[in-house]
C-alpha cells in the first residue's frame, strides 16, 4: 500500500511522461488548453477534443517551412 | 565557505573517474578494453561540462533572466506557444533533434578505430554542438520563437538571410538523398527487411483511419496496435523471405529500389498528413525513443568488449569506407552527435515557443544536445563490438573487396583484420539475410552490433534474426518519416524561396505549384540518391562527406549569428565561446569542401574523378561502373555537379562569414546595445518597442 504522497508524486510522473510522449508527436495538453481558454477567453468556443487533435496534426505538418521535420 | 568547497568536491571526483576512464580507453595495449568505459568517459565529460560550461555560458554570456517572459508566456494560446514542463519539453526537443545523423556517422567513422571518433564526439559537443544549440535557442527565444532564416535576415541583413535559406535548402536535399540511400543500401537484396518496411506503409493508413474516423485522437491506443502489428510483421517476414514465391517478389536490386522511394517520397508528400504521415511519425518516434533507451540498457548491462582497435592502419586517410585523412574528413564523417548544424532548425522552430522559464533554456539547449551525443557514442560503441573483420566485409565496396565471401575474407584478412569465409557467411546466416558483404552505409553495421547486444539480453543467438531485423526496421521508419516530412518542408521552402521571384509559386494552397515544387524537390534528391546508387563505391563515399560539409556549414553559419548577437548585446569579452567552435567548423568545412574539389586523389576528389573518366573516354576506353560511353559521360557530368555543389557550399559559408563580421564590427563600434530583442516584458511594450518586434517578422 503507497503513502497517499507516494500515490500522488506516481501519478504526476505517470502524467509527466504521456504529456511528454504525446508533445514528442506534436499534440500539447489538451487540458491545459481548455483551462487557458477558459480563464482567458471565456467568451470564444473551446474545440472539442477531436478538433483540437485535428488542428494540432495540421499545424505540425503545414506550411510553417520545417515543421515536423526531423533532423538527419 | 566550507560548503562551497564540498559542492566542488563530488564534481573533481566525477572529473577524476572521466580522466582515468578516458586514460584507459586511449592507452589500450592489445587487450580489448570493455565498452562500458568509453560510457563512463561520455558521461563524466558530459556532466562536467553541463555543471560548469553550460553554468558559464548561461550566467555570463547570455545573463539568462528567469524573471523575463519568455515567447510562450508571452504569447500563451494554449496551442502554439505553451508554458510547458521543463523535462516534458527536453523529451520533446530530445525526439526533434535525434535522428539517423548521430547513429550513421559514427558507425562510418570507427574505419579509424573508436579513439577517434569518441574524441571527436566529447570534444565536439561540448565545445560546439551544444553550444550552438543553446546559443540559437536562447537567439530566438528572446526574439519570440522567430525561425533560423528570420532571425539571420534580421540580425545579419536580407542579402545573407536568402544565402541561408538557399543553402538550408540544398542542405535538405543532400540529407535527404543520403537517409534514402542509407535505406537502400539497408533493403537491397533483402526480402525479410523489405517487407516489414513495406508493412509499415499499410500499418501507418490503417492507424490514420482508425485516428480520424473510429477513435479521434487515441495516440496512445493506437501506437500500440500499431506496435504490435509492426512486430508481427518483422516475425512474419522470415516466412515471406524464405517462400519461393513471395521471396524473390520482395527482393529488389537498389536501382528498383531507387526508383520505388522516389515515387513513394512524390506520393507520400502530397497525401493528406492525417493518413500516412503522421501516424507513422507517432510509430517511428515511440520506437527511435523505445530502441535508444533500450540500446543504452543493453550496453549497460552486457557490458561486451570492444574488438576494434582503438587506432587502425586508416587514420592515414587510405580507408575503404570513406577515403580522405584524419583531418578534415573524420570532423566531417561524425557531424550530428558532435556538431549539428540542422539542430538550429529545430532550436528555432517549436522548443522557443514552449519554453516556460528562460533559464531552462540550459537544460533543454545544452542538454539535449548531450543527450544527443550519448546516442553517437552508443552508435561507436555498436560498430566497436563487432569483430573488425566482418566490420570491414560489411562496409568496403564491392569494388574493392569482390562479391564472394572468399574474395572478402581474402582482402580484409590483407588488410590485417583476420576473418574467415566461414564466419562470413555464419553471420549472414545469423541474422537471417542472403549475404553482409558490401551493406554499406551504417544502418546494417548498427544493426548488427544492436542484434548483438539485444540477442544478449533476451533469446540469444536464436533471436539475433529477429533484433537485426528489428534495428533495420526501426532505422528504415524514421529515416522514411525524415524523407517524407523533409520533402514536404522542402517543397515549402522551395515555394518560399522560388515566391522571391515569382510571387505565384508562393501560395500553398494551390496545386499546380505545389505540384512543381514538390515534384522540384524530389527530383533534385532523387538525382543524387540515384548518383549514390549506382556509384561502385557505394555512394556513401560521395554523398556522405557532401552531407557532412552542409551540415557542419550550417553549424557554423548558425554560431557566426550566435557571435553577431553577443556583439550586438556587447558581450564581446565572451565572444570566443562560438567564435572558437565557428572557427573550428570554418576551417573544416573549407578544407574538406575544396579537397572535394580538387584534391589530385581520385578517391577523394571530384574533378580528379571526372579527368580520369574523361581521359579514359578520349581514348575509347570504358571503366567501371560505365558500361557505354554514353555512362560514362554521365559519370563526368555527376562529378561536376558534385564539384559545383562542394563550390556552393564553400560560397555559403565565406559569404556568411563576411556578413557575420561585418555585423560584429558595426555593432562593436556602436555605444550601445544593438541587439534586436524583443522587451522584457509585456508592461514595456510600448509603442516604438511594438514596432521594433512587428519589424522582425
Amino acid at each position: 500500500m503507497l503513502k497517499p504522497d507516494l500515490r500522488k508524486r506516481w501519478s504526476d510522473f505517470t502524467k509527466c511522461v504521456c504529456q511528454g510522449a504525446r508533445l514528442m508527436v506534436g499534440v500539447p495538453d489538451y487540458e491545459t488548453y481548455v483551462e487557458h481558454m477558459r480563464r482567458n477567453h471565456p467568451d470564444r468556443s473551446v474545440m472539442a477534443y477531436p478538433d483540437f487533435f485535428r488542428e494540432r496534426q495540421a499545424a505540425r505538418y503545414g506550411g510553417e517551412g520545417r515543421s515536423g521535420f526531423r533532423c538527419c | 565557505m566550507a560548503g562551497a568547497v564540498r559542492s566542488h568536491l563530488i564534481w573533481v571526483l566525477v572529473g577524476i573517474l572521466g580522466a582515468f576512464a578516458l586514460a584507459l580507453i586511449a592507452i589500450e595495449r592489445g587487450e580489448h578494453v570493455n565498452a562500458l568505459w568509453i560510457v563512463v568517459a561520455a558521461v563524466a565529460t558530459y556532466l562536467i561540462a553541463y555543471r560548469y560550461y553550460s553554468l558559464f555560458i548561461a550566467r555570463r554570456v547570455m545573463q539568462l533572466d528567469p524573471e523575463r517572459e519568455t515567447p510562450a508566456v508571452r504569447h500563451n494560446d494554449g496551442l502554439d506557444y505553451v508554458p510547458t514542463n521543463r523535462y516534458v519539453l527536453f523529451g520533446h526537443h530530445f525526439a526533434a533533434i535525434a535522428g539517423a545523423g548521430p547513429l550513421v556517422g559514427p558507425v562510418l567513422a570507427a574505419q579509424m578505430g573508436y579513439l577517434p571518433g569518441v574524441m571527436w564526439i566529447l570534444a565536439g559537443v561540448v565545445l560546439a554542438g551544444a553550444v550552438q544549440d543553446f546559443m540559437v535557442l536562447f537567439v530566438s527565444m528572446r526574439r519570440d520563437g522567430r525561425s533560423l532564416g528570420e532571425l539571420i535576415r534580421a540580425e545579419l541583413g536580407p542579402v545573407p538571410g536568402v544565402i541561408a535559406l538557399f543553402g538550408t535548402f540544398m542542405i535538405m536535399v543532400i540529407i535527404l538523398a543520403v537517409l534514402a540511400l542509407i535505406v537502400v543500401k539497408a533493403l537491397a537484396e533483402s526480402p525479410w527487411g523489405t517487407f516489414t518496411v513495406a508493412a509499415t506503409v499499410p500499418i501507418a493508413v490503417f492507424m490514420g483511419l482508425y485516428m480520424r474516423y473510429i477513435r479521434p485522437g487515441a495516440i496512445g491506443e493506437v501506437s500500440v496496435i500499431g506496435f504490435v502489428l509492426l512486430m508481427l510483421a518483422i516475425v512474419f517476414g522470415q516466412t515471406i523471405a524464405e517462400s519461393p514465391t513471395w521471396g524473390p517478389a520482395f527482393t529488389f536490386t537498389g536501382t528498383q529500389l531507387c526508383w520505388i522511394l522516389i515515387g513513394y517520397g512524390f506520393i507520400a508528400s502530397i497525401l493528406p498528413v492525417w493518413l500516412l504521415l503522421a501516424p507513422r511519425d507517432y510509430l517511428s518516434t515511440f520506437l527511435k525513443i523505445g530502441a535508444i533507451a533500450a540500446l543504452a540498457l543493453g550496453i549497460v548491462v552486457a557490458a561486451p568488449d570492444l574488438r576494434m582497435p582503438a587506432l587502425t592502419r586508416f587514420v592515414d586517410g587510405t580507408g575503404p569506407v570513406w577515403s580522405g585523412s584524419l583531418f578534415p574528413f573524420l570532423f566531417i564523417t561524425i557531424a550530428c552527435g558532435a556538431v549539428s548544424g540542422f539542430h538550429a532548425l529545430i532550436s528555432s522552430g517549436t522548443t522557443p515557443k514552449l519554453i516556460d522559464n528562460e533559464a531552462n533554456a540550459r537544460l533543454i539547449g545544452y542538454g539535449g544536445m548531450l543527450m544527443e551525443s550519448f546516442v553517437a557514442i552508443m552508435a561507436l560503441v555498436a560498430a566497436s563490438i563487432i569483430e573488425p573483420g566482418i566490420y570491414f566485409t560489411m562496409n568496403s565496396p564491392g569494388a574493392q573487396i569482390g562479391t564472394t565471401a572468399e574474395s572478402a575474407a581474402a582482402k580484409v584478412t590483407e588488410w590485417g583484420f583476420p576473418v574467415t569465409p566461414q564466419q562470413i557467411e555464419e553471420t549472414a546466416r545469423d541474422v537471417g539475410e542472403h549475404s553482409i558483404i558490401s551493406r554499406t552505409g551504417g544502418a546494417p553495421t548498427l544493426a548488427v552490433g544492436m542484434a548483438q547486444i539485444f540477442s544478449n539480453l533476451i533469446g540469444g543467438k536464436a533471436m539475433m534474426a529477429f533484433w537485426y531485423h528489428f534495428a533495420i526496421l526501426f532505422e528504415a521508419l524514421f529515416i522514411l518519416t525524415a524523407v517524407d516530412a523533409g520533402t514536404r518542408a522542402g517543397r515549402f521552402m522551395l515555394q518560399d524561396l522560388l515566391g522571391l521571384f515569382m510571387p505565384r509559386f508562393r501560395d500553398t494552397a494551390s496545386w499546380g505549384s505545389s505540384i512543381a515544387a514538390t515534384a522540384l524537390c524530389v527530383g533534385a534528391w532523387g538525382y543524387f540518391l540515384y548518383q549514390g546508387v549506382t556509384d561502385p563505391l557505394g555512394g556513401v563515399n560521395t554523398l556522405w562527406p557532401l552531407f557532412g560539409i552542409s551540415n557542419q556549414m550550417l553549424a557554423a553559419v548558425a554560431l557566426v549569428l550566435g557571435t553577431v548577437v553577443i556583439f550586438r548585446m556587447k558581450r564581446e569579452r565572451y565572444a570566443w565561446v562560438t567564435i572558437l567552435p565557428a572557427a573550428w567548423l570554418i576551417v573544416c568545412t573549407l578544407t574538406a569542401g575544396l579537397q572535394k574539389i580538387f584534391h589530385p586523389d581520385p578517391a577523394i576528389g571530384f574533378l580528379a574523378h571526372a579527368n580520369r573518366f574523361s581521359n579514359a573516354l578520349a581514348q575509347g576506353q570504358v571503366l567501371a561502373p560505365a558500361k557505354d560511353p554514353a555512362q560514362m559521360s554521365q559519370v563526368i557530368w555527376n562529378d561536376r555537379i558534385d564539384a559545383a555543389l562542394s563550390a556552393l557550399f564553400v560560397l555559403v559559408v565565406v559569404s556568411i562569414v563576411y556578413y557575420g563580421i561585418r555585423a560584429c564590427l558595426e555593432a562593436y563600434r556602436a555605444d550601445r546595445w544593438t541587439a534586436r530583442e524583443a522587451p522584457a516584458t509585456r508592461d514595456l511594450l510600448d509603442e516604438e518597442a511594438a514596432g521594433a518586434v512587428s519589424a522582425m517578422r
